[in-house]
């Protein structure tokens, strides 16, 4: 495509001319979807593990249904937070549609359900392994489960990741609770939406690679950290 | 050991959340519902900082189709419309969701096509027979499709040429369901006939192969118009700053910064408030 070349240089120069109008809607995506992760992150990871170590009638069930959730369309996740929060909604009078708050509520819903059923695969692999030690020390389950949790951080570390990935790339949900208002609500997604509906190809898709280079930092600083935890860990 | 870690991440959160913008009005703002070919022709970025500048409120726009911005408005989730499909706008006002609709600014559609013309809609007469000329030729049309302003203006003037080409849709009558500008990119792509307000046209970064093939009929007039959603319907509308917004937009000072707005020399919308109402801006 025409577009390529001109779309690295356009990223190129945007990066090197740090344009206060990036950095804002950088520093905004970040902060939506770093907040609504780490919220989905303590509901969904003790809610997996829960699940995890529990046996009750239904539980095949209730898994295949968190299971599905991971693929909730961010669409309908939007829909349904801008019902929720439209000033003629049930939250209305809270005043928080096209504010970054529903953004993160929005986030949340979309991502929890991801976070809590990576986090019961997770959990439930090492709870076999751990199980019998646990009735020797006759652990209560919430004991058990604090243990797990703690035991599996490193691989939960990886489940965030996952759910901050599908927070920062989706652009269905922000848009109709964030309404893309420039200085306000505007995050890379929606700014790529509004780059490409304006014809301006090359500096979407540099918005574009951008968020990707973000992407990739988030992850290779969680690396290191998971790495060096690792190393103390080991000592 | 779980507590502490859950705490210690619900902290980070809480954290996060309050350094988020605060809903509050701790500056006074107020959010205008309006059209994808407003924001996407770029007219706002060059008005509401002249706006800003002069009263210290400050403009939200939301850009959505025009049947969006008035099913937003009706929730209560803007206190200013400005959009483009007066009927629509007569029924929201007589409705009671509106205060008044003032007319502001007009500029007009152009039909925009393939340079080669498989249609020959260049060498037609009126708007009718270009559209019937799309038609005969079964030449790609791309349609909003989504209830906008744009929209209904091209519903209404098929319907007006007394042509009928919902039956072909998925054919070569294509409806995008999406915002002006992302329809043109569609039509760029695929070398269709679209409808287009000029100002969005003009500002249309990607236009490919396409130019503009027909204009000038008085039917492709597009009036852009701005109504004060009914503080009596929605008791939170922000009813003085909403007012001192339309009030500016109406007054001397709006329109001659609307009509200030240009491209090439020549203004992307003109000005046209006919407004007894007007007040000083401030």
């Amino acid at each position: 495509m025409a577009e390529s070349p001109s779309a690295l240089s356009e990223a190129f120069q945007l990066l090197i001319s740090a344009d206060p109008a990036l950095t804002e809607i950088v520093l905004l995506s970040l902060q939506v979807s770093l907040t609504a992760t780490l919220i989905a992150f303590a509901l969904g990871a003790p809610l997996g593990a829960l699940i995890a170590v529990s046996r009750f009638p239904g539980r095949g069930a209730v898994i295949a249904v968190l299971n599905a959730l991971m693929g909730l369309p961010p669409v309908v996740v939007g829909l349904t937070v801008y019902i929720l929060v439209s000033n003629a909604g049930a939250l209305g009078p809270l005043r928080l549609i096209y504010t970054p708050t529903a953004m993160v509520i929005a986030q949340v819903l979309l991502v929890a359900p991801l976070i809590a059923a990576l986090s019961r695969l997770t959990i439930e692999d090492m709870h076999e392994e751990y199980d019998e030690l646990f009735r020797t020390l006759r652990l209560t389950r919430f004991a058990a489960i604090g243990t797990l949790l703690w035991d599996a951080r490193f691989s939960l570390a990886t489940v965030a990741l996952a759910g901050f990935g599908r927070a920062i790339a989706e652009v269905g949900a922000v848009l109709i609770v964030g309404g893309n208002i420039a200085h306000v609500t505007r995050v890379m997604t929606t700014a790529i939406a509004l780059e490409t509906s304006k014809g301006e190809l090359s500096m979407a898709l540099g918005l574009g690679i951008i968020l990707i280079a973000i992407s990739v930092a988030v992850n290779a600083a969680v690396g290191v950290a998971r790495a060096s935890g690792r190393r103390m860990a080991a000592i | 050991m779980k507590s502490i870690l859950r705490s210690a991440l619900l902290a980070t959160a809480l954290l996060g959340l309050s350094a988020l913008p605060a809903t509050a009005e701790d500056k006074p703002f107020i959010i205008v519902q309006s059209t994808t070919s407003t924001q996407n022709s770029g007219l706002y970025d060059h008005i509401l900082p002249i706006f800003t500048e002069a009263t210290g409120i400050e403009v939200r726009v939301v850009a959505v189709g025009t049947g969006q911005a008035l099913k937003n408005a009706q929730n209560g989730d803007g206190d200013v419309l400005l959009v483009h499909a007066k009927p629509a706008e007569e029924k929201f006002v007589a409705d009671g969701w509106g205060v008044e609709r003032f007319d502001v600014m007009y500029n007009d559609f152009v039909i925009v096509g393939p340079k080669d013309d498989p249609a020959k809609v260049k060498e037609t007469v009126g708007i009718g027979p270009a559209l019937a000329a799309i038609m005969n030729a079964t030449a790609p049309f791309a349609s909003r499709g989504d209830d906008s302003g744009t929209h209904k203006k091209e519903v209404a003037l098929w319907k007006t040429a007394g042509l009928d080409p919902s039956g072909a849709s998925g054919t070569w009558y294509r409806e995008t369901g999406s915002g002006m500008g992302a329809t043109l990119n569609v039509a760029a792509g695929m070398g269709a006939y679209a409808l287009t307000d000029r100002a969005t046209w003009l500002k249309f970064a990607n236009k490919g192969d396409l130019e503009i093939v027909y204009e000038g009929d008085p039917a492709l007039f597009n009036q852009y118009g701005v109504i004060l959603v009914n503080p009596e319907r929605h008791s939170h509308v922000k009813a003085v700053e909403a007012q001192a917004f339309i009030d500016w937009l109406l007054s001397e000072a709006g329109q001659s910064a609307i009509a200030s707005y240009t491209r090439n020399g020549s203004p992307l919308f003109t000005p046209n408030a006919t407004s007894t109402r007007i007040k000083p801006a401030g």
